[in-house]
């Protein structure tokens, strides 16, 4: 088993540097925003899809991780070493996803979502509060720190290019996107997984079988979230920045319909989500364009399309794209 | 103590339009168990079709009517059409699809309308009341709204429980299969409701819209404060959603005035928390929640 | 066998990766640059927020520069080449910016930026735009970022009068004609409103009481406006965008507040705040721009309200030959003023402009560029900041009247000075400018 997933990770490792060293700076942009969107897609379709629990507040755990990042980045000279900047802000994210899980372990459907709707737009508030260390609405610059000699030695050596800032980021988030994925799929697939299947299906049948409902929902949330803050650590080295306007009340709900369309629950809806999230809007705005719409009025096609196909998915095919498929693939086999 | 009036009328204006979008969440939650989260940008939707006929010339009411009346189509289409089928079925799909309806609606309206911030009128002036030397923080718009809501308050309990009607939709909402039995049109009377609920949330819109700036996002906080309100009085509750609205209109005032406006949505989060691991059912609910 | 195809893997994916060690280097880091240029096209762009709450005049400057580019195209353009001008929309949020900015840069491979615009969302791709040794030309910001530090951001220059000089000037004259006031600030959130406040302070310190501030995207401002008249403000100093002074306009209204109103240009054009106080009200608010007459603003560059100016005529010439549509405004305005400065900067750089070379071109011949502003700008090698001055103007009737002459100064304490010299350029007889290039 841990030896099938090595395969598929040094695999997948082996897809990610052709594809990063054979693509223009600009793709390699958008690849990094990809990686960050599948890791946090990744958390949400576990918390939402194995656990049942539907956040509306991940953009917001999104942002305590990416200003978490930018501020040990603030002072260029002294800063840490980049991995660990991320793995500290992983873990700030988790310490508040369990506060926030604590408190929604006792909410379901519809208040849960409301309730992390309602964190979705307070957080945005607090470093508009605090303007003179977060920031304000300017929000905090992020300088990427300069690559380690050894890695950029190390990557020449090995594929003949330069690694451009851009690049590494992408690398980074790509080590992220495997290394997570890996984590999660083990997750799922242990008893902690299934008890949280458990614990979604059925909730008496799972305390009377002795499953502590609380702890499992924490634990589920706090996963979730330390995605989340690894995402948005990310998310912030890539823009440059963490500013409010970042994580707005609209991420969280693309992340989460990112998710049903992949869907619910599955690790590679959530890839197939998050490569819609980066790469749709772009083509469809191409489209509404040549179609004679503005820039600006095409650029709302993307978010159009988004929400008719959430629609559509949760009226005919709530198991998503991925599910979808996978009926499909079972059906053929089984005629 | 000018500073406390004027935040206390402020508080007081507003809580009526967070009343007024706390009732229509009531209104569907009490016919199907859903919580609308796409009710803002469907109130949206309704102002800013008022904004094209008022910009074409016509009069403020007539936009008003047309948009109230377009309220009472869109919900009842919405019911009717897409919402139907995930009655009754998963909590988590409910949300998700309402969820997916916001989006929709959001991007529909900045395509046709465009994304302009844009200003909206508002009648009955927006000068303070001059009182000696001092002015009131209280308009003559401030006051059409507080009475618009009541009025509609009042209506919705006379419907509800004066008329043959409301004893209809609120069989149907109780117990489905009793009221079938009963010979009630249980789905018209759930068309019904969202309808209903559809133009009390235009009519919130509206009154955000009147004497500030109209744009696709505008009522996106609403839905928050609103559903705040609506949990705070007790979901089950209209009565409850108005008192819900004031209160919290109240409170988010006097923090926006005296602590920073930045804090307000963390308040509204700070009071929603305290309500649901507190007193889950609001302050008017008759219903026990079931605890495991 | 298992550990065959263990070893086997390891190997296939070091050759493989190996394999790939095929790619060049990329030539944007070479010395004279000449990325987005072609001999008969040069490619520049910008981001600006068509929607959003900045959008309300902001979005029409990027049809000015249009306007004036075809209108130079269709004279031959500059040295043979025709402009090509990108916009793209940030909607005045910075994470945005930063997006659109990539495109820019990394897909549409632009020559030079020129007028991004706004503060807040420039301040967010200031440093990538260095770090790329892209021009950044011409910043549609006050904000002293853009250059008073050359050495961290070579590449960067502004061009309308910087925020703390405005504060400067304002002060100065608050302090001489209305030296008993008492002065509230009211401050968009940023470095727009920080670098105004310090211009203030060198003047008002003592006879500032109150400091209200807000987020652009919170359009309630009734806390603040309740701030400023519970300090007992009978004068208000606004660095906003036009939005907020019609929402400021409008919250005091409603809670009696009436000092006398003093809006930084960036926020105080009558016509587009009249329009948006217009509908505001039924009947109680008739004339929205009357709402506006007794403020009082500064102005740097010759508005649609005085038709004579020979500059606006030039302007009204291009709008009508190239305007798109919709009449002429003062943000087409400035976007024209901004595009017939970037002619004179890429005449300047030669017949083959390079990146460097503009940047260059620019610190030599900048200063004595004759353009449409009141002031010269301030361009050298050791200050890349824009205009030196404006004119504090008083609004009646939609239309500024002039308290003062143009007064010029420069930030930190250079004294304010009359400098009338620049007020008098008036345009080439074909509305194209004739720059040589510098040495």
């Amino acid at each position: 088993m841990a030896r099938r997933q090595l395969l598929i990770a040094l695999g997948a490792l082996v897809v990610v540097v052709l594809v990063l060293e054979n693509t223009s700076q600009f793709r390699n942009a958008q690849f990094a925003a990809m990686a960050y969107y599948a890791i946090a897609a990744g958390g949400l379709t576990v918390l939402t899809g194995l656990n049942g629990q539907l956040s509306l507040g991940h953009g917001a755990l999104m942002a305590v991780g990416a200003y978490t990042t930018a501020l040990m980045l603030q002072d260029k000279d002294a800063a840490l070493p980049l991995v660990l900047i991320l793995v500290i802000a992983t873990v700030v994210t988790l310490v508040v996803g369990a506060l926030v899980g604590v408190a929604a372990a006792r909410l379901h459907g519809p208040y849960l979502a409301g309730a992390t709707l309602a964190l979705a737009v307070a957080i945005p508030g607090i470093p508009l509060y605090f303007s003179e260390t977060l920031g304000g609405e300017q929000g905090l610059n992020v300088r990427t720190p300069p690559i380690p000699d050894w890695l950029a030695d190390a990557v020449f050596f090995v594929t003949g290019q330069d690694l451009t800032p851009i690049r590494y980021l992408a690398y980074l988030g790509w080590l992220g996107v495997i290394v997570v994925f890996v984590l999660l799929a083990n997750l799922s697939r242990s008893r902690v997984g299934r008890t949280w299947q458990a614990v979604r299906d059925d909730e008496v049948a799972a305390e009377l079988a002795g499953i502590n409902l609380g702890r499992a929902r924490v634990l589920a949330f706090v996963v979730s979230a330390g995605c989340a803050g690894l995402a948005g650590g990310l998310m912030a080295l890539s823009a440059r920045l963490a500013a409010p306007s970042g994580f707005t009340l609209t991420l969280s709900l693309l992340l989460l319909s990112a998710v049903v369309l992949g869907g619910l629950g599955s690790l590679v809806g959530a890839l197939v989500g998050a490569a819609l999230l980066t790469f749709l809007p772009q083509v469809v705005t191409g489209f509404g364009e040549d179609a004679g719409l503005t820039d600006v009025q095409a650029a709302q096609l993307a978010p159009l399309i988004y929400g008719l196909v959430t629609v559509l998915v949760v009226l005919l095919a709530p198991a998503g794209l991925a599910g979808g498929l996978r009926k499909l693939i079972q059906w053929r086999r089984s005629t | 103590m000018q500073q406390l009036l004027t935040t206390a009328l402020t508080g007081l204006t507003l809580g009526m339009v967070y009343a007024a979008f706390a009732l229509a969440l009531v209104l569907i939650w009490r016919a199907t168990r859903i919580v609308n989260f796409a009710q803002a940008p469907m109130a949206m939707i309704t102002t800013y079709l008022a904004l094209v006929l008022i910009d074409a010339g016509y009069s403020y009411w007539l936009g008003f009517a047309v948009a109230l009346l377009s309220g009472l189509v869109l919900g009842a289409a919405l019911e009717r059409f897409v919402v139907r089928h995930v009655e009754g079925k998963s909590e988590v799909n409910a949300v998700i699809l309402t969820l997916g309806l916001f989006i929709v609606l959001h991007a529909l309206a900045a395509l046709i309308f465009g994304s302009r911030y844009r200003s909206f009128p508002a009648p009955f002036g927006l000068r303070g009341f001059q009182v000696g030397d001092t002015t009131i923080a209280l308009t003559g718009f401030g006051v059409f709204t507080i009475v618009a809501v009541g009025v509609v308050l009042v209506g919705l309990v006379l419907l509800f429980r004066g008329t043959d009607l409301g004893l209809r939709m609120r069989a149907s909402a109780f117990n489905q299969e009793v009221s079938r039995l009963l010979g009630v049109k249980v789905g018209r009377m759930l068309t019904l409701g969202w309808a209903l609920a559809a133009l009390v949330g235009s009519l919130s819109g509206l009154l955000i819209a009147g004497g500030g700036l109209v744009h696709p996002s505008y009522m996106d906080g609403v839905v928050v404060y609103g559903f705040v309100a609506a949990v705070l009085g007790g979901l089950d509750s209209p009565v409850g959603a108005v008192v819900g609205g004031v209160l919290l209109g109240l409170s988010l005032s006097l923090v926006s005035g005296y602590v920073g406006s930045e804090l307000v949505p963390l308040a509204a989060l700070v009071i929603l928390m305290a309500v649901l691991l507190g007193k889950p059912g609001g302050l008017f609910s008759h219903v026990r929640e079931r605890r495991v | 066998m298992k550990r065959w195809s263990k070893a086997g893997a390891l190997v296939l994916v070091a050759a493989v990766t190996a394999a790939c060690g095929a790619g060049g280097r990329p030539d944007d880091a070479e010395p004279g640059s000449t990325v987005g240029i072609t001999d008969t096209t040069i490619k520049i762009g910008a981001h600006f927020p068509l929607t959003g709450v900045a959008a309300p005049g902001y979005s029409e400057i990027p049809s000015g520069h249009k306007a004036y580019y075809d209108y130079v195209n269709a004279h031959g353009g500059v040295n043979g080449r025709k402009i090509e001008f990108v916009v793209r929309d940030d909607a005045y949020n910075p994470t945005n910016t930063s997006q659109v900015t990539n495109e820019l840069v990394l897909n549409d491979e632009i020559f030079a930026m020129v007028g991004g615009l706004g503060t807040p969302t420039h301040g967010a791709v200031v440093d990538f735009l260095n770090d790329s040794k892209v021009p950044d030309l011409f910043v549609s910001s006050g904000s002293l970022q853009w250059g008073d530090d050359p050495k961290e951001k070579p590449f960067t220059f502004g061009w309308q009068p910087d925020y703390e000089i405005e504060g400067k000037i304002i002060g100065d004259w608050v302090k001489k004609n209305k030296p008993d006031a008492k002065v509230g600030l009211f401050l968009q959130d940023d470095d727009f409103g920080r670098d105004g406040e310090k211009g203030a302070r060198r003047y008002l310190d003592d006879q500032i009481v109150a400091v209200a501030k807000y987020s652009p995207g919170n359009t309630d401002v009734a806390p603040q406006m309740a701030q400023l008249q519970a300090a007992g403000v009978d004068l208000v100093l606004g660095f906003n965008v036009p939005s907020y002074t019609a929402l400021s306009q409008l919250v005091s209204l409603r809670i009696g507040f009436k000092p006398t109103w003093f809006y930084s240009n960036v926020g105080s054009d009558p016509t587009l705040v009249g329009a948006l106080l217009a509908r505001f009200s039924e009947g109680a608010v008739t004339d929205g721009a009357s709402l506006l007459d007794g403020v009082l603003t500064t102005e740097y560059l010759a508005g649609v309200d005085a038709p004579d100016d020979p500059w606006l005529k030039l302007w009204q010439k291009v709008w009508s030959e190239h305007g798109a549509d919709g009449d002429l405004t003062n943000y087409r305005v400035y976007g024209m003023s901004q595009a017939y400065t970037f002619v004179q900067a890429l005449q300047a750089a030669g017949p083959n402009p390079t990146r460097e070379g503009i940047v260059a071109a620019v610190e030599k011949a900048g200063k004595s560029f004759e353009g449409p502003a009141v002031a010269p700008f301030r361009f050298t090698g050791k200050s890349h900041l824009g205009v030196s001055g404006m004119s504090v103007v008083e609004i009646n009737n939609g239309v500024g009247e002039e308290q003062t002459p143009v007064l010029v100064t420069d930030i930190g304490d250079a004294p304010i000075k009359e400098d009338e010299s620049a007020s008098k350029d008036s345009p080439p007889a074909n509305g194209i400018p004739n720059v040589k290039p510098a040495e």
